[in-house]
Order: C-alpha cells, then sequence, then structure tokens
C-alpha cells in the first residue's frame, strides 16, 4: 500500500455575489478529480502553470481547505473525513514547507518559538530543554547555526528562512512533508542548495515528498514520479524518467519544448510547440478535455469527452484520446493555431528566440532553473557553506 | 457616501500589516519608525503632543492662581459686557466670573486630555471586544461563525453610516448632562471603528501563511487567534487611537458646546470652557479663543502624528 492515496480529490471554491446577502453564482474548480499515490521515500513531482491548483491540492491532503469530494488516505487514514479533534493530532504526520518562507514565519516568534511551538502541541519533548536540545539537531541537519534559536525571522537571509521552514516541518518527524513551490521565491543561486538539502535530507532521515514547483527543471533533479497538472487534473503521470524521455500529452511536450537542454546537441533536435492563447479560468473550464483550446492536436471529439487518465504501457499514464496516434505520427497537429517545430527541422533563428514565451507563462524561470539543476551538484557543497556564514 | 468612504479607510488601514513585502530585511514597525524621523509632520505633531501632555501633568502646580476662586469677581460684569482682558496679573485675563483664564487654560489641560483618552479608550476596548469576536469568530467559527460575524459587522455598519456627532448627541440626550455623558457619547462614536478595524486587521492576518503554517502544525485555533493573529493585528489599532484622540477631544468639546456636558464644574474643561465663553464672544472673543486655540493645536498634533504613522506604515503612499 502506498502511504499517500488520493482518489477522486476535488476542490471547488465557491464563487460568492451579493451586497446584502451572498449568493453563490458559481464555483472555481481549482483542483477536479485527482487521484494519485506517493510511495513511502520516494518523493512525487507535481507540475502545472500558475494557477492549475497546485497549492489548492497540496492544501487539501493537509485539509487546510476543505476537500470537496474524493478521500486522501495517508496510511490507511482518510485525512479529508477526519474529525476536526483527531485532526489536529493526526496533523503532526502531514508537514508543509511554503512558498513563501517569510510570509510562512510569525514575525513576532523567534526561531525557538516557532519551531517547539508544534512539539509542545503534540507532546514531544517532556519539556522546553528537551525540545530545545532535539530542535539543536535538527538545525544542525538543515545548516543554520545553533545560536538561531533566540532570532527573529527577519534576521534571517531567504534561504535560511526556507530552511526553518524545513526544521519547522521535520521537528515532528512527519510521515510525509509536502513542498509547495520550496524554491520558486529563492534567488537562483540558493534554489539548488534547498532542492539539494532536501535531497539529503530525505537520503539520511527516509523521508516522503510531495513537491509542488511550476516548472518542470526542479522537480526532475529530484522526483521518482512526476505528475503533470493543467486546470486541476492530472494529464500525465510517469516515472521521471520515462517523463523526460518521453513525454506523451500535448501539455507535456510544450512544456518540456520550454526547458532548454544543456547538451547543444540534443538541443538542436529538441521539439518545439508553441501554445496559443491562455490558460482558461478554473471558474469556467472548457467542457471535454480541458486542454482541447490550446491543443495543436484537438479533434472534434476532444470538445465533447473528457479522456481519463489511463496507463499507457509500463506506468506511464496520460489522459488523452489521441496519445497512439500523436505518438506514431498518423495525427498531425492542425495549423495555424499553435506551431509545432518537429526535431531535426530547421527553425527560424527569431522565432526560436521568441519561442518560449507563449509555449508556457513561466517558461523564463523554467529556462534559469533549467540551468540551476544542470549546475546543482558542483556547486552544492562550497554554496551551503556561503549561506549558512553569511549571516555570522 | 459616508459609508464607503469611512470603511474602505478603515479597510485600508487594516490590510496594512498583512503584507509580507517587507523583505528588506527590518521589521514592519522598525522600518515605519525610521520614516516617521524623517517625517516633519510626525516630528511636529509629537512636540504638540509632548508639551500638551506635560502641560496635562504640572498644569496644576505651575498655575499661578485658583482656577475656581472668583478672585476678581468685582472687576468683571458680564450683563454689562465689562471684561477684563490679558494684563500684567492675569496673562490671559479673566473670565466670566472673574477667575483667572491662563490658570483655567494650565489646569484645563488635564482634564481635556482625560476626557479625550478616556473617550478614546471606551471606544477601543469596547470596540476591539466586538472586533476580537467578529474576527475570532470567522477565523473559527465556520457557518455559524460567519453569521454571528456578519450580524455584527451589519450592526457597525449602520452605526459607521451615522454622522458621529448625530450620534454622539443622540447617546448624550438620553444620559443627560455630565463630562461622563459626554465622555461616554464620544466613545461609543469610535466603537464602530475600531471594531471594524480590529477585525478587518485579523481577517488580513487570518489569511497569511504563518497562520496556514501554525494550523498544519497541530495548534488550537484559538491558541493561534490569540498568540499570533491578534498579537499582529495591533498595529492599525495603534495608528486609529492616536486619530482617533483627536476626534475625541474635538466632538467633546462640540458636545460641550452643545450644552450637554457639565454647565460649570468645579474643573475646568477646554471644552466647558468653550461653550462657557461662547455667550461673551461678542463683547470678549479673546475668551473663547484661548480655549479654541487650545483644542484645534491639540486635535491637530494628534492628526499629524496618527496620519504620519499611517503613512509610514502604508505601502502606497511611501515615496
Ligand atoms: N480560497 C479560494 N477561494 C477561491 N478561489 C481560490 C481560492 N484559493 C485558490 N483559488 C483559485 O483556485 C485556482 C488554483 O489556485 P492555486 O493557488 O491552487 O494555484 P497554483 O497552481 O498553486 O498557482 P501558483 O503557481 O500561482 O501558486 C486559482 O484560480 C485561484 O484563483
Ligand atoms: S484529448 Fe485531444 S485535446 Fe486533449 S490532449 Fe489529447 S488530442 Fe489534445
Ligand atoms: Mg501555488
Amino acid at each position: 500500500m502506498s502511504l499517500l492515496e488520493l482518489d477522486g480529490v476535488k476542490v471547488h471554491f465557491p464563487v460568492k455575489k451579493g451586497i446584502l446577502f451572498d449568493r453563490t453564482v458559481g464555483h472555481v474548480y481549482a483542483v477536479d478529480g485527482i487521484s494519485l499515490k506517493v510511495e513511502a521515500g520516494q518523493t512525487y513531482g507535481l507540475v502545472g502553470e500558475s494557477g492549475c491548483g497546485k497549492t489548492t491540492l497540496g492544501r487539501a491532503v493537509l485539509r487546510l481547505v476543505d476537500v470537496t469530494d474524493g478521500s486522501v488516505v495517508l496510511d490507511g487514514t482518510d485525512v479529508a473525513k477526519l474529525p476536526e479533534k483527531e485532526l489536529r493530532s493526526f496533523r503532526r504526520r502531514l508537514q508543509m514547507v511554503f512558498q513563501d518562507p517569510l510570509g510562512s514565519l510569525n514575525p513576532r516568534q523567534n526561531i525557538e518559538s516557532i519551531l517547539s511551538e508544534g512539539m509542545a502541541a503534540h507532546g514531544i519533548g517532556a519539556n522546553q530543554e528537551e525540545r530545545r536540545e532535539r530542535i539543536r539537531e535538527i538545525l544542525a541537519k538543515v545548516g543554520l547555526p545553533a545560536n538561531a534559536l533566540s532570532r527573529y525571522p527577519h534576521e534571517f537571509s531567504g534561504g535560511q528562512r526556507q530552511r526553518i521552514g524545513i526544521a519547522r516541518a521535520l521537528v515532528l518527524e512527519p510521515d510525509l512533508i509536502i513542498c509547495d513551490e520550496p524554491v520558486s521565491a529563492l534567488d537562483v543561486s540558493i534554489q539548488a542548495q534547498v532542492i539539494n538539502l532536501l535531497e539529503e535530507l530525505q537520503e539520511s532521515m527516509g523521508l516522503t515528498y510531495l513537491v509542488i514547483a511550476h516548472d518542470l527543471a526542479v522537480v526532475r533533479h529530484i522526483s521518482d514520479v512526476i505528475g503533470v497538472m493543467y486546470l486541476g487534473s492530472l494529464v500525465e503521470e510517469a516515472p521521471s524518467d520515462s517523463l523526460y524521455e518521453e513525454p506523451l500529452h500535448p501539455y507535456t511536450r510544450a512544456l518540456m519544448s520550454a526547458v532548454p537542454v544543456p547538451d547543444p546537441e540534443v538541443e538542436e533536435r529538441r521539439e518545439r510547440i508553441l501554445l496559443h492563447g491562455d490558460l482558461p479560468s478554473p471558474a469556467n473550464p472548457p467542457a471535454g478535455c480541458r486542454f482541447h483550446t490550446r491543443c495543436p492536436w484537438a479533434q472534434p471529439k476532444c470538445s465533447e469527452e473528457r479522456p481519463e487518465l489511463t496507463d499507457a504501457g509500463g506506468g506511464h499514464k496520460v489522459a488523452c484520446h489521441f496519445t497512439r496516434e500523436i505518438q506514431d505520427g498518423t495525427l498531425t497537429p492542425a495549423g495555424s493555431d499553435a506551431v509545432v517545430i518537429p526535431a531535426q527541422a530547421e527553425a527560424p533563428a527569431e522565432e526560436t528566440a521568441k519561442e518560449p514565451e507563449p509555449a508556457a507563462p513561466e517558461s523564463g524561470e523554467a529556462a534559469e532553473s533549467g540551468d540551476t539543476s544542470a549546475t546543482a551538484s558542483e556547486d552544492v557543497s562550497e554554496d551551503v557553506s556561503e549561506d549558512v556564514s553569511e549571516d555570522k | 457616501m459616508s459609508l464607503t468612504t469611512t470603511a474602505s479607510k478603515i479597510d485600508r488601514l487594516a490590510q496594512l500589516t498583512a503584507r509580507t513585502e517587507t523583505a528588506s530585511g527590518a521589521s514592519l514597525w522598525r522600518e515605519a519608525m525610521r520614516r516617521m524621523r524623517a517625517s516633519k509632520m510626525a516630528i511636529i505633531g509629537a512636540v504638540i503632543i509632548a508639551g500638551f501632555v506635560l502641560l496635562a501633568v504640572i498644569g496644576p502646580w505651575i498655575a499661578p492662581y485658583s482656577p475656581t476662586d472668583q478672585t476678581w469677581r468685582g472687576e468683571v460684569f458680564s450683563n454689562r459686557g465689562e471684561f477684563v482682558g490679558a494684563r500684567a496679573e492675569n496673562w490671559f485675563g479673566l473670565d466670566h466670573l472673574g477667575r483667572d483664564l491662563f490658570s483655567r487654560m494650565l489646569v484645563g489641560a488635564r482634564q481635556t486630555l482625560l476626557v479625550g483618552v478616556v473617550s478614546m479608550l471606551i471606544g477601543l476596548l469596547i470596540g476591539a471586544f466586538v472586533g476580537i469576536v467578529s474576527g475570532a469568530a470567522v477565523t473559527l467559527g465556520g457557518k455559524t461563525g460567519r453569521r454571528i460575524d456578519d450580524a455584527i459587522m451589519r450592526v457597525t455598519d449602520i452605526l459607521l453610516a451615522l454622522p458621529s456627532l448625530l450620534l454622539a448627541v443622540s447617546v448624550a440626550a438620553v444620559m443627560g448632562q455630565s463630562l461622563t455623558t459626554v465622555m461616554i457619547a464620544v466613545g461609543v462614536v469610535q466603537i464602530p471603528v475600531f471594531a471594524r478595524l480590529l477585525r478587518g486587521s485579523m481577517l488580513a492576518q487570518g489569511g497569511s501563511d504563518y497562520v496556514l503554517a501554525a494550523r498544519s502544525l497541530g495548534i488550537r485555533k484559538r491558541r493561534i487567534v490569540l498568540t499570533q493573529i491578534l498579537p499582529n493585528s495591533l498595529s492599525p489599532v495603534i495608528v486609529q487611537a492616536t486619530l482617533s484622540l483627536a476626534t475625541a477631544i474635538i466632538e467633546a468639546a462640540a458636545l460641550s458646546y452643545l450644552g450637554l456636558g457639565n454647565p460649570d464644574p468645579a474643573v475646568p474643561e477646554w471644552g466647558v470652557m468653550l461653550s462657557a465663553a461662547q455667550r461673551f464672544f461678542d463683547n470678549e472673543p479673546m475668551m473663547s479663543m484661548y480655549p479654541a486655540v487650545g483644542i484645534v493645536i491639540t486635535a491637530l498634533g494628534f492628526t499629524l502624528l496618527g496620519e504620519a504613522m499611517r503613512e509610514a506604515l502604508d505601502p502606497k503612499l511611501r515615496g
């Protein structure tokens, strides 16, 4: 059995209007039927454009937002249906690292207070002295000086704040840590350090992660399985390598085509797909395949029937009616809406230059972090020591 | 219109501390303090307030004469329009009963400060209580909580929409003439302001990531509200309290002027002095001038400091 199993999870936010009395006029379908499994000791990477519902899904797993439908089962317990009282003690087993390191730390609490509050709430450590001892150990593990205890969040650098956030999750010894864009608020130079820290901690402590990111480059490095989200649902899920070798869903292919490859030869052959139009509103998602408004391969069937996530072989799951046809080339992308520059074809220089933009809004960042993860393994050791010493 | 402008001004103030973009490192207040030290408005306001508070404290000791003894009764004939203006003996002249105006001003400062502070505190304490109940209800209470909050906020919005002086006069009319009446009436006007402000501030804090983080740690909601949300919600209240002191002093004077204060108490108070002097304005305008100018300058001091604080905290107003 997997450690975490989501089954048909939906989170719909009511849209209210009215001057005197609120009326529900519709819903934002932020998460709309997601099923996935996270295995113990592994990392599941969840990727998707801004606004596709990643954060909401993460919060639903911790039940920081109410789950409209579906189940969130951690180790046999359905978190979505747990009564409030049991939920509170159960929360120790599920922890989160937040996107905004400063915003997720109370400016009026010092680090000791931030880290010990959760421990006290769950009765970890008999007294404050014991807790402090434990906190010191964790601080060392995440690479923070012991004198950090009495200091306040604003006295730290961005990377250090995120380490505090990680330490806060770790002190409770959770089964699963959800990292919601753990590095996207950090400088590019610090991103790799934090990603590497997460990886080291996983090895030494046997942690399980659900890592959320808006670009593939960040999760590629650390994920065992990657799920690609589009407008509230999964469009593709596969073991990391398999996804990179052969992305099957048109949306994933478009995302990948926005990430430059460091190898110039591979880069040369890289397929480029330009997506047309904007991400539709999750309050009014398109019928049928959610992606059909932007998909270069879209057929009439696509706007009528919603494709299920099905196994295309070897645990590689795709939600597309025409996976096979697209793969073997019997279906070709339709004309003017999108541009697909097939592998090996020569792309006109200027088009190549501006191509990543329409493909995915975050492609600029994607490119940067792409570089980061490529250089990550070499730079880490120096960078970590730098980050720690910088505030001494 | 008055509803939307007052309310939106309060709401804007409530949002101020919920920002996370103070990434420069310094804490919000420290940064605000730095800005205020460079602001002329803040400095002038602070100097005026310091002077006023000093007067209020030492006034009774440095007053040359008793403020209540009608020592020069024989020299003033108000019915014949004979008054005594400033002279070597009495720097501000005499009032209509032959008392030394300078001494009355000095001693009255304390009373005026007291009226302002007590009125403001009435508004602050009750308003904050209502605001906490409302804010906690939304944050903690699910559907029922939201309904409680809705009900409370409807009432405060109605109170906010009433012209404040009208509201104060209504309260004073019900309670009869006295200084206590004035303080309560003026305080009541401030209740909805503080209530809406603190609730808004708590709501803004309630949506922040550190609150989510605390919840995901499994900390009790009640504890989160009291130890995390509330302390972080107080900055706007401090700003509002300063601004409220100015309004309270002016409104108290206005109520006294309208004859709702104590007719002529033994202890002088600027508002009451002004109200007493108005009858003789044609013959002796200076008698009204001293308390009026005192009130205006003091109120100006609190307004300047309050506005400077708000500006220092508000990123939109920063240059
Ligand atoms: N509390 C809420 N009430 C109403 N709508 C919400 C709420 N929270 C999120 N949404 C909406 O749900 C959608 C998904 O939001 P979410 O924050 O999960 O996206 P995301 O994938 O995390 O995006 P980002 O990369 O910008 O963080 C958005 O359209 C957002 O506006
Ligand atoms: S189902 Fe149709 S629209 Fe959706 S991804 Fe496949 S081809 Fe494109
Ligand atoms: Mg997000």
